[in-house]
């Protein structure tokens, strides 16, 4: 069962993210984690601009805030965002592959700490941060999402993910915010996950 | 479009076939090893964060399990280094966050100069680069003189490089930018000298600054600060270790003394929320008031 959903995205994301996002129910219960690349001076302005694409609550991620469902939580620029159960940490380690946040690293360990509860999504990007990340979540037995490349605004990070997770699913932005309503709309209201 | 998928930067965990929960006991068992032989008490770090640097140098020491690395670091003190390396060093720029050595100038400073004798401790100072950064901020406003600063780490080897006061050349174009965004008065330049790729930094700047071995993990307080700076250390602490840390502060703290944080930090939650007031919201500056 889904526990968690991750979502990474880069160049072109902020659209990308404002259709998903303004497409989910508000009895959307599942926590999501946003990982947008960004400047590294970039302020507070993303999860502002989200929060007015939808009901659920936005906010930007602090050190060991709790994971709770029904909750976007947006990765801070220049911090990684690692997924424990229950909670997310921050980090200021290296960049990977020049990217902090790096998806990658917030899927990794969303993967390993949710396994098969880990719903992992690529979307629009022009380099290839997520796809070992996106693997990683598959290979645990959780479910892969990927953004068909042929409707992202920039198609290389989605195809990059597609190339090295062959089994993900690979959806249109609609159908992806359709898949993710179906995991997680029912009678469960902000359902704390974890420990 | 043939990206490639891997900067060939290391995968930063461990195969999948490998078991979470023996994973675990494995990292434990590490960490205790640690501490008993060597006393470095890294038993109540984040995991997430300190797991995903154990199997680093896993991979940089090509080993397979983490047990293996136990081994090693146990039998070996070079190695033990090699991984207190890893395990310390918080990766950090010159006026990182420039917004909060920004208010740190306009908002901090003139509570600082209302005292006659100031205090301060850079808890967790890594390689130095706050050090450094604050200390450029003091001197500009001419309480470089009053101040005794104290940098402290749980390393001795990030504290020679930070007394050093040598950093990569190549950072220095984004360190002058970050420093004119924090409100800087004078050129850049002035405070190093470039030599071969490393800029050497004005040893005039920790003229009143003591490096020394501090473990915020088992140390007690040493003295009474006036501003305490701890900005993206305590992110590496779980919330029992982080509210330990806060008692230590609090303790040293003089009142109305000043708490700096990393701006994804807070009081929040811990036990002293209730004993500080926020002078700076934003960049996380705490005051001390009961």
């Amino acid at each position: 069962m889904a526990e968690i959903a991750v979502i990474g995205t880069s160049w072109g994301g902020l659209a990308a993210l404002h259709q998903i996002l303004g497409a989910l129910p508000s009895s959307f219960h599942l926590p999501i984690v946003v990982v947008q690349h960004r400047h590294k001076d970039s302020g507070q302005l993303l999860p502002r601009v989200l929060q007015d694409d939808t009901r659920l609550n936005v906010c930007e991620v602090e050190d060991k805030t709790p994971i709770v469902g029904g909750n976007i939580y947006i990765a801070p620029a220049n911090y990684h965002v690692l997924v424990e159960r229950g909670h997310l940490s921050l980090s200021t380690e290296e960049p990977v592959a020049f990217s902090r946040p790096s998806i990658d690293v917030t899927f990794i360990s969303a993967a390993d700490a949710y396994r098969e509860g880990a719903v992992g999504v690529v979307l629009t990007g022009a380099n290839s941060d997520g796809a070992r990340g996106l693997k990683r979540i598959a290979d645990r037995g959780g479910l892969a999402v990927v953004q068909r490349p042929d409707t992202a605004e920039s198609p290389v990070m989605p195809a990059a993910a597609e190339r090295l997770v062959p089994t993900a699913r690979v959806l249109t932005l609609a159908a992806i915010a359709e898949l993710l309503a179906s995991l997680a709309v029912g009678p469960v209201h902000a359902r704390r996950t974890g420990t | 479009m043939a990206v490639p998928l891997s900067d060939g930067s290391a995968l930063e965990g461990p195969p999948v076939s490998y078991d979470p929960d023996l994973e675990r006991v494995e990292i434990e068992l590490l960490l205790e090893g640690v501490f008993r032989h060597y006393g470095f008490d890294f038993r109540s770090y984040a995991y997430a964060s300190i797991r995903r640097r154990l199997w680093k140098r896993v991979e940089a020491e090509a080993l397979s399990s983490i047990s293996e690395l136990q081994a090693l670091v146990l039998h070996d003190s070079t190695a033990m280094d090699r991984l207190l390396l890893d395990l310390s060093i918080s990766v950090t720029a010159m006026f990182r966050d420039p917004d909060f050595y920004r208010v740190f100038r306009q908002d901090v400073v003139p509570l600082l100069r209302t005292y006659p004798f100031i205090r301060i401790w850079h808890a967790g100072c890594s390689t130095g680069e706050e050090v450094y950064s604050a200390a450029i901020v003091l001197e500009e406003e001419g309480l470089l003189d009053r101040a005794r600063i104290y940098a402290t780490d749980i390393n001795g080897n990030v504290l020679k490089q930070a007394k050093a006061g040598i950093f990569p050349l190549t950072r220095m174009q984004e360190y002058t930018e970050n420093y004119i965004r924090a409100g800087g008065t004078r050129s850049f330049s002035e405070y190093y000298t470039a030599m071969y790729d490393g800029a050497l930094f004005s040893p005039s700047l920790t003229r009143n600054t003591v490096f020394s071995q501090h473990n915020l993990v088992t140390d007690r307080s040493f003295s009474e600060f006036h501003m305490v700076f701890c900005r993206n250390v305590l992110i590496y602490f779980d919330r029992a270790l982080q509210d330990r840390v806060h008692s230590l502060f609090y303790d040293s703290l003089v009142m109305f003394g000043v708490l700096a944080l990393g701006s994804k930090e807070s009081l929040r939650f811990s036990q002293y929320e209730d004993c500080y007031e926020m002078l700076h919201v934003k960049e996380r500056i705490y005051r001390k008031v009961r």
